[in-house]
């Protein structure tokens, strides 16, 4: 395991109470694992993202263990991250456009950086360079400022940047949402090359966006008003989902060779549960075909076959 | 490039053009004209008034119609002849004006320039830390609101009339003529601190709660946040908001250097400190057409001129404005 996160809560203070936007959450990675994270909006996919990298006010911590190869990360402390952040565990933003200061160079911005955290900028050039060269930028993109870039290219920019030392554990936040389909692609498989070359050894890609998950991803993590769904393989969540919430959000993606004039995409009705005061008992209750007098109980999540964790009481039932 | 100033140039030409015959317009719609004033001054004899009041109308080339005085003043503007001022007859407007800038040079370019170092140092050292910004912000707000007037008369008032610190009028020492003396020089100073310190604090307050919300909006900039989940220390965080936050303060800051030599009028007339500002007052009181145009051109020039400083500084300091410039919005 490379990374292991127990119980984790993380809620937002707000005035009119704590939103509870990650509530006991328990998974781990393996060494090596691509884990695609999805779920609707607000279902606390962003905010466990960040909060393993930069919990910043109004994020609090509440509990919980996040450990990265064996080591505790002290994720509640803003300071005595920084000794892991950039080195360990490191994030390509969901602004990756906006992300590189815009009246300072390229070049001179990550000599800054290197320099800020005692690193030598000189020895880390030719490093940087091939980098460069693996996601197709030229060299003197480093004498350029980020305006002199377009979006794709500031995109791959950040990627070698946020990469640089290779850290254990990559976090990539929406990385495809603001790209045309066919820089989504190229930038999702530089993803696994980037995995594959070891300029990280696990990753965490935060998307709406299934079907990229289904391409890169080695396993893809459901979430649900702040609470884990389901864990599986990515080709188990695709084609044989347990949980009804994964097999509602399947079923609403379009396929291919289906005219959706003729057969409306069917989509899951109703809305998730504000997450200042969650229902007791499993959150997807209310939107639930399935549901019954059990789910007034929150339901555990499980590992039901192996490598594949559910949370839902009718699947334990079944297993049982 | 090239063509990026060029059309920047035609633009201040054009300016230049439309502000300066406003300048020529407004004294000209005052009520009043200043052959009145002179006559007013000169009193006396019934038969010689009229004939005072037609030589003064020739010589101020008030007799010929409104369109062609505008193109005598075009005519001798550019042969660099402002006119002769009225409240000071018979001296030339240009030397009345020369007298009086170094007056301004003098007060406002220490106030403007030590407000804004220390207004700007002061906001961001206040930014983002909370003892600082409880203390520093509420005073800061009440020092910009202050109207200068308002606080030139209460440091009149304290350190001038009740302490008795500080002489309240003048630029030096009635007693004084202008010589390169010691005595000379520590009486122009002193007449200089009260102007000196009403200007700098309320000027300071400004500066520094402008450069308190810059920075912490440029702390929340997607690039601060990228630098810190890179572990980047709160220094570096700083330093590229600090450099970002001062573009706009800049621009500020050519603003006010521009009005130098409009002096400030309301502090300079609280402590009739012979400044520019002080001139135009008695310009309009004495319906000085050619020094009010004078010290209205002045103005005119000094802002059109820090505005091209300003734009040729921020190509330097901006890269952005540098790409424009290469693309068709240049």
């Amino acid at each position: 395991m490379s990374l292991e996160v127990e119980n984790l809560k993380v809620y937002y203070q707000t005035l009119r109470g704590d939103v509870k936007a990650l509530d006991d959450v328990t998974f781990g990675l393996n060494s090596g694992e691509i884990m695609g994270l999805a779920g609707e909006s607000g279902c606390g996919k962003t905010t466990l993202g960040h909060s393993l990298i930069r919990l910043n006010p109004p994020m609090k911590f509440i509990e919980g263990s996040v450990k990265l190869n064996h080591e505790e990360l002290p994720i509640w402390d803003m300071e005595k991250m920084n000794d892991f952040r950039f080195m360990k565990i490191s994030i390509i933003p969901q602004y990756a456009m906006n992300a590189m200061n815009p009246t300072r160079k390229i070049g001179d911005m990550v000599s800054d950086l290197l320099r800020s955290r005692g690193l030598d900028f000189s020895a880390t050039l030719p490093e940087l360079k091939r980098r460069l060269e693996m996601v197709k930028l030229p060299s003197n993109v480093l004498k350029m400022y980020p305006i002199e870039l377009s979006g794709g290219m500031k995109q791959r920019m950040v990627m070698v940047i946020s990469t640089l030392m290779n850290p254990s554990l990559l976090i990539a936040d929406e990385i495809t949402s603001a790209l045309d389909v066919a820089s989504q692609k190229a930038v999702a498989e530089l993803l696994v090359e980037f995995r594959d070359q070891e300029c990280c050894n696990s990753a965490i890609v935060i998307t709406h966006d299934i079907s990229i998950l289904y391409q890169i991803a080695d396993s893809i993590m459901i979430m649900y008003a702040g609470q884990l769904a389901e864990k599986a393989s990515a080709e188990a969540i695709i084609h044989a989902p347990r949980h009804p919430y994964t097999k509602l959000l399947i079923s609403s993606l379009p396929k291919v060779g289906i005219k959706h004039t003729e057969k409306r995409l069917p989509g899951i009705p109703g809305k998730p549960p504000l997450l200042l005061n969650p229902p007791t008992g499993c959150r997807f209750r209310e939107r639930c075909p399935l549901a019954y007098g059990k789910c007034l109980e929150a339901p555990p999540f499980k590992e039901v076959e192996k490598g594949h964790f559910v949370a839902c009481w009718k699947e334990f039932e079944q297993n049982a | 490039m090239k063509r990026y100033f060029g059309r920047k140039l035609l633009v201040y030409i054009l300016t230049f053009f439309i502000a300066v015959t406003i300048d020529w317009m407004i004294p000209r719609f005052m009520p009043g004209n200043p052959v009145d004033v002179l006559m007013a001054r000169a009193g006396s004899f019934a038969g010689a008034t009229e004939l005072m009041h037609d030589y003064y109308t020739k010589v101020f080339g008030l007799d010929v119609p409104l369109w062609q005085q505008y193109i005598n003043f075009w005519g001798a503007l550019l042969h660099g002849d402002l006119g002769i001022s009225v409240y000071v007859f018979p001296k030339p407007v240009a030397e009345v004006i020369m007298d009086a800038v170094p007056f301004d040079i003098f007060l406002l370019v220490p106030s403007i320039l030590l407000s804004w170092f220390a207004g700007n140092w002061f906001g961001a050292f206040a930014a983002r830390s909370k003892r600082l910004d409880n203390t520093i912000l509420p005073l800061g707000y009440i020092l910009t609101a202050t109207p200068y007037m308002w606080l030139a008369m209460l440091l009149a008032w304290t350190l001038g009339i009740v302490f008795e610190v500080f002489p309240i009028a003048g630029g030096y020492s009635f007693s004084l003529t202008p010589t390169f003396s010691w005595v000379f020089i520590s009486s122009l100073f002193k007449h200089w601190f009260l102007p000196f310190i009403s200007l700098f604090l309320v000027g300071f307050g400004g500066w520094a709660i402008g450069m308190r919300n810059m920075i912490i909006y440029e702390l929340e900039a997607d690039y601060s946040h990228y630098l810190e989940a890179l572990g980047a220390p709160r220094k570096l965080v700083r330093k590229y908001a600090f450099n970002n936050a001062v573009l706009p303060q800049l621009t500020g800051l050519a603003l006010q250097l521009g009005v130098i030599v409009a002096g400030a009028l309301v502090t300079e007339v609280v402590f009739s400190y012979p400044g520019i500002g002080y001139l135009i007052l008695q310009a309009i009181n004495t319906r000085d057409y050619f020094l009010l145009q004078g010290c209205f051109l002045f103005i005119i020039l000094g802002v059109l001129l820090a505005n091209f400083v300003i734009d040729i500084a921020y190509v330097l300091v901006d890269p952005r404005t540098r790409a424009g410039m290469q693309g068709e919005s240049a």
